[in-house]
């Protein structure tokens, strides 16, 4: 059944079909909805769930960890200020290999204080551990979340998962989306029955403390499982597509790519807004194509090389920034290139910080002021003037 | 069927508590009785969530592990959430049946860095022991100062000097924070009293909804006292009314363990405990004491003591 519904309702919908059995979480703009949406629904008896409001985002996200510890699909949902509260549990979930499902809406951290999106909350645990990826529209998300269960709950996993959405642009944009019925999902989604739980009959010792001589091994094991996660997440789309019908790439997704000269690379609901561009620009004639990172943790560095190999440059949309290094989506795909036989010149702007919008006009300047001439870490839109800065 | 060799039925039944000994806590760790009196009182069929700090520390040391019980560490803050999660996991999976969850953590991780939390988890109502063990500083890591420090206490951070008696602050009230959620049950609780404890521990477990047991341990490394003296020392920290035992359901006072024939000055509790050492080398670290003993007092007036 296709319905014009709000981002975050998808959210709620896909999630309350991937049946967890508990959602903890606290309440953050623009995080709400989603959460809202699942009280109602356990409200109403739709979801059978134990749904726990806590006294944090810390509590929400430790509440969830004992539940995952104790055999139960757990859920949670956060963003920004929440997501840095919780970082220091989820870095914990992934280290435990709990494999808690989390939606983060995207979002700017204070101070200033600002409630608008862009992607530096994510950033923040990158190194956690957690998998990540971002989703490119309401449809994507709806249909995001089974994989994400089932990637995470996979036996050979067992790590935490992040579905990233931008927060307003995806969370309270109403789209038409397919909201596929349970029957799929139940036939996708097996039910969570992990081999190791916290259970009388037969009692475990979980979180223990390793010392020096043990401990190394478990943070190797974190990154060779993330290595082991980047084929089932690709598997995993298929998978999903060919249930139900829907497809928005595995670990990355192109547009017009094939015959591009220059690629334009982002996460998230900016793809929309560079495919646009991509068909505007291509229409005057310019080899242009769009390469979507779905996939940030694992990061595809294999399957990126293999699409980027007849690109003459990259250019790189990025919505966080590391102070004091760099704009960070554009130094990985830097760091993804350096050593291979193929080197593109790559560029980065950092955009949408905070929310500021980013037209299409601003994404054709930008490329007309790189296209053959590496700019890097350049932040688009700016006000010079409040800034202060004479150029 | 002569010759089979069965295991000797005595040995088989030779009782071993869910909290094994071979762990590493220090000689004469007031905080390791206490886990294995309130797992014993607990039984088996009980989950145990605990924060970070030495009871963890020195029972899981990977590939070993003290608890013969399932038992879950995450942080040092969180023991009360995870064991939250625990709880409304079972229920929804339809497991809870007669399973008991106990939450526990010192008095750093309870009434400082996991407040928070544990006022969800009492809030919440979550079916729940809390048991918190109060060795009065931090001691996993070196004997820092906590809200749960005594007055006067000298700790690596809230030293006795020139111009100062060490930790300049009592208390902190947890028991009335605790009852003030309005549980059902919340208790204070001492080693020196085994019988009491394990009491208590099953009345909380048997009482629905959340419950409280803040429970003494002394710690000779971080009291500085000789190891054999920790139940000793437990219990004149009573008899001086220093940590009175009692009992509160639903915000009342129901029972209290009385003092009248025992009762002691508080120099006999503070001087055999080097953290207190500084206040007997003065003239005005008697003023000091007459500060304490007012403390004592108070409790004493406070629950009727005597």
């Amino acid at each position: 059944m296709k319905k014009l519904i709000e981002g975050s309702m998808a959210v709620a919908e896909s999630v309350k079909r991937c049946r967890p059995n508990v959602v903890a979480a606290y309440p953050i703009t623009p995080q709400t909805h989603i959460v809202e949406n699942l009280a109602q629904m356990v409200a109403d008896g739709e979801l059978k769930a134990e749904f726990v409001n806590t006294e944090s985002e810390f509590g929400a996200a430790s509440v969830v960890l004992g539940a995952s510890a104790a055999g139960a699909r757990a859920y949670s949902t956060t963003t920004s200020q929440g997501l840095l509260l919780m970082a220091e549990v989820l870095y914990n979930i992934a280290g435990m290999r709990l494999p808690v499902v989390i939606t983060c809406a995207n979002r700017a951290i204070s101070a200033p204080i600002n409630i608008w999106n862009d992607h530096s909350d994510a950033m923040v645990i990158r190194d956690s551990g957690i998998i990540m990826l971002f989703a490119e529209d309401a449809q994507e998300l709806f249909d995001m979340h089974p994989q994400a269960f089932k990637i995470a709950e996979n036996p050979d996993i067992m790590l935490p998962f992040m579905v990233n959405m931008d927060g307003f642009i995806l969370t309270h944009a109403f789209e038409s989306v397919e909201l596929s019925d349970q029957k799929l999902f139940d036939e996708f989604l097996p039910k969570f029955n992990p081999a190791l739980k916290l259970d009388p009959a037969n009692p475990i010792t979980m979180g223990t403390l390793a010392e020096p001589k043990w401990y190394m091994e478990t943070r190797y094991k974190l990154h060779e499982t993330q290595q082991e996660a980047l084929p089932l997440i690709q598997k995993t789309a298929e998978e999903f597509k060919a249930k139900f019908g829907r497809w928005y790439g595995g670990l990355i997704d192109t547009y017009r790519l094939d015959d591009a000269e220059i690629g334009f690379v982002a996460m998230g609901s900016l793809i929309g807004t560079l495919k646009e561009v991509v068909d505007d620009l291509r229409a005057k004639g310019e080899k242009v194509g769009v390469l979507k990172i779905r996939s940030y943790r694992p990061f595809p560095k294999k399957e990126i090389l293999d699409v980027c190999k007849g690109l003459k440059q990259l250019v790189v949309f990025d919505k966080s920034f590391s102070y004091g290094w760099g704009s960070i989506l554009q130094n990985e795909m830097r760091n993804c290139f350096y050593g291979s036989k193929h080197n593109p010149m790559i560029s980065g702007f950092v955009v949408g910080l905070g929310g500021r919008d980013i037209p299409p006009s601003s994404i054709i300047k930008a490329y007309q002021q790189t296209k053959g001439k590496e700019i890097l870490d350049e932040f688009v839109d700016v006000n010079w003037e409040l800034v202060g800065v004479r150029r | 069927m002569a010759d089979t060799i069965r295991p000797k039925k005595e040995k088989a039944a030779v009782e071993e508590s869910l909290f094994t000994s071979g762990h590493r806590a220090c000689a004469g760790c007031g905080e390791a009785l206490g886990a294995k009196l309130v797992m014993d009182a607990a039984g088996p069929d009980t989950i145990v969530a605990t924060s970070t700090g030495c009871l963890e520390v020195f029972s899981t040391p990977y590939p070993e592990s003290a608890w013969r019980m399932p038992w879950i560490h995450s942080l040092f803050e969180n023991s009360s959430a995870v064991a939250s999660g625990v709880e409304v996991a079972l229920k929804a999976l339809g497991r809870k049946g007669n399973t008991k969850i106990i939450a526990q953590g010192g008095d750093g991780g309870t009434a400082d860095i996991g407040i928070g939390c544990l006022s969800g988890m009492l809030e919440r109502g979550h079916e729940i022991l809390y048991v918190c063990y109060d060795n009065e500083a931090y001691m996993n890591t070196g004997v820092q100062r906590s809200g749960l420090t005594p007055f006067d206490a000298h700790t690596t951070t809230s030293p006795s000097g020139k111009i100062s008696f060490g930790n300049q602050r009592p208390k902190k009230t947890l028991l009335d924070i605790a009852a003030a959620h309005n549980i059902p049950y919340a208790a204070t609780a001492s080693v020196a009293y085994p019988a009491d404890l394990q009491r208590k521990v099953k009345k909380a477990l048997a009482t629905p909804g959340p419950t409280f047991i803040h429970l003494h341990v002394p710690c000779p490394l971080g009291w500085g006292y000789k190891a054999e003296l920790t139940l000793e020392i437990a219990r004149i920290a009573i008899d001086t009314g220093l940590f009175p035992l009692v009992e509160i359901e639903w915000g009342k006072v129901t029972r209290v363990r009385k003092i009248t024939k025992d009762k002691k000055p508080v120099e006999e509790y503070l001087k055999p405990q080097s953290r207190f050492r500084h206040l007997f080398a003065s003239e005005d670290g008697k003023k000091e004491l007459a500060k304490i003993q007012a403390i004592a007092d108070a409790n004493i007036a406070k629950y009727g003591l005597v």
